[in-house]
């Protein structure tokens, strides 16, 4: 059994605002959820199953209600900022066993104007580790900046080659006019900013923006009906890594696991992907997964990405066309969603024609969620162009 | 520079040993009676074996950094202390476990240093101590 083309991501939409003081997080879900469905040529009367993250109220329950949607399946999968990439294959499987034909994802929330953080102190205060790590971290920063000292210790990865990974981001950032950054740096302008968690600049984190996103997921028979080019799901793969009883080891993630089950289960290799959307919460949260993932052996990402892989058109690897977490859009601080969203961009020959990657038939999307250092899931997506 | 903040943990039963023993110096960690694993954080059954059964331990108190971030920004009363060490040290024992390392040059904290546990009271507003946080300083 499974899911390899049994499902297609039929409607993609990113909420085009960064700053967005006059709504409601619900209201910015009903947003992205009616974009999401228009452009695939349907409607929340459509809708038969709903997933959303943890962070609104009772989730699916709470959203359900404002949405007006009655759904016969719901899935509040919650594994931060990864929770989405993990929704499109848990809807490619209740498609693929008759559970709902017509599955809507909606992500929302408005870190940069205000309103509840997702994954604050309040919801984070009542969990078993809690007394045990209140070491001065509140920003997912410091968490990340000790796999990168651990990475760079045993494998000597160098501040230039992360930086690397921002300039690319802001190669493509350039080109996307919704992109909050659209600068582009250097490699000198990376390290040359304020050093916020050592060894991580500012430059090597992601942007603080409101908005969200939204994809609809159908089974082929529907999307054979709509006409409108997409993204089949061909695999899968999702896995959660934590500290692991005092043995964690700071140099991989959950992408170890994730990446070759999707890989498994679409049949395909990472020398076939075209197209990749690696979540970079972070720089090291790149370099880490593309390791993972198999686009480079374990230690090797540094002098990958310092090799321009990651420029497109015409990088090894063209990765986040959209200018990504780094420059574009990070919305809610959970950059899963448009991970997916790009990739579906791509393989419709839809994203900026200056970094669209041509002929683009298999793409991955890959999400890192929660803390690289404590507990995180992977989630993984290989997906193929899908043409009515 | 500023010490850091020494907030409250919140009220844990199940670790209690481990409170105990800091508020009286000492690093005591469970220790699986099956498969003898050192668990972090402390939990009173074994999540490596799933063994029902720990025996809490006074361990040696030193180790070495693993792996270690200097942070240059904070909110609240973290912010004065800037900037300080994010450490994971690993245990002579065996695990390893996020703290923070307590040094005049936090530049000067690198990994593979070694260190050794400080308890560090947590006092209640009349100033009788109730807890002690482990944090660690270079060895």
């Amino acid at each position: 059994m499974s899911i390899r083309g049994k499902a297609v991501i039929v409607g993609a939409y990113e909420h085009p605002r960064r700053e967005i003081p006059d709504r409601t997080i619900a209201q910015i879900h009903r947003e992205v959820a009616v974009g999401a469905l228009a452009d695939a040529g349907l409607t929340l009367a459509d809708v038969d199953a709903y997933f959303c993250d943890a962070t609104a109220g009772f989730g699916p329950l709470t959203m359900a209600e404002h949405l007006g949607l009655a759904p016969r399946y719901v899935d509040s999968t919650e594994t931060g900022g990864s929770s989405y990439l993990a929704h499109v294959g848990h809807a490619a499987a209740a498609i693929a066993t008759g559970k709902c034909r017509v599955a809507l994802i909606t992500l929302a929330g408005r870190p940069r104007t205000g309103g509840p953080p997702p994954g604050g102190a309040a919801r984070m205060g009542g969990t078993p580790e809690a007394g045990f790590e209140q070491v001065g971290i509140f920003s997912p920063v410091g968490n990340y900046a000790l796999a990168a000292s651990r990475h760079m210790h045993e494998y000597g990865t160098t501040s230039e080659q992360l930086a690397w990974i921002k300039v690319a981001a802001s190669e493509h950032a350039q080109h996307n006019p919704d992109a909050l950054l659209r600068k582009v740096v250097t490699v000198d302008d990376v390290l040359a900013s304020p050093m916020v968690a050592d060894p991580l600049h500012r430059l090597d984190c992601c942007v603080v923006t409101d908005g969200g996103g939204a994809l609809v997921v159908v089974h082929p028979d529907v999307a054979r009906e709509l006409g409108r080019a997409g993204a089949t799901v061909l695999g899968h793969g999702e896995a959660v890594k934590h500290t692991d009883a005092g043995r964690v080891d700071l140099t991989y993630s959950a992408a170890r696991w994730s990446g070759p089950a999707a890989f498994a289960e679409a049949g395909v290799t990472p020398d076939d992907i075209q197209y990749a959307s690696i979540y970079d919460s972070f720089t090291i949260t790149v370099l880490i997964a593309l390791e993972d993932l198999g686009f480079c052996e374990k230690g090797r990402g540094g002098a990958f990405v310092a090799d321009g892989a990651l420029r497109s058109p015409g990088g090894r690897l063209p990765f986040n066309t959209d200018g990504g977490g780094l420059c574009n859009n990070h919305p809610a601080n959970r950059g899963g969603m448009t991970k997916v969203i790009e990739a579906v961009r791509q393989l419709r020959g839809e994203a900026h024609p200056a970094v669209q990657v041509p002929g683009c038939e298999l793409a991955l999307a890959h999400g890192t969620g929660g803390a690289l250092s404590t507990r995180h899931g992977s989630a993984t997506l290989v997906l193929g162009a899908w043409s009515r | 520079m500023t010490a850091l903040p020494t907030d409250a943990p919140p009220y844990n039963p199940e670790a209690e040993p481990f409170w105990a023993g800091a508020t009286e110096g000492r690093l005591v960690l469970p220790v699986c009676d099956a498969c003898g694993h050192h668990i972090w954080y402390p939990r009173s059954w074994c999540p490596v074996c799933q063994h029902e059964s720990v025996t809490w331990t006074a361990l040696s108190g030193r180790g070495t950094v693993y792996a270690r971030t200097i942070l240059h920004k904070a909110p609240g009363p973290w912010s004065a202390a800037t900037p300080y060490v994010v450490a994971y040290v690993e245990l002579a024992e065996g695990p390893r476990l996020l703290t923070n390392v307590v040094a005049d040059d936090p530049s000067s904290v690198g990994i593979g240093d070694p260190v050794e546990a400080v308890f560090v009271p947590v006092t209640n507003e009349d100033d009788t101590p109730v807890r002690a946080l482990l944090r660690f300083r270079p060895a």
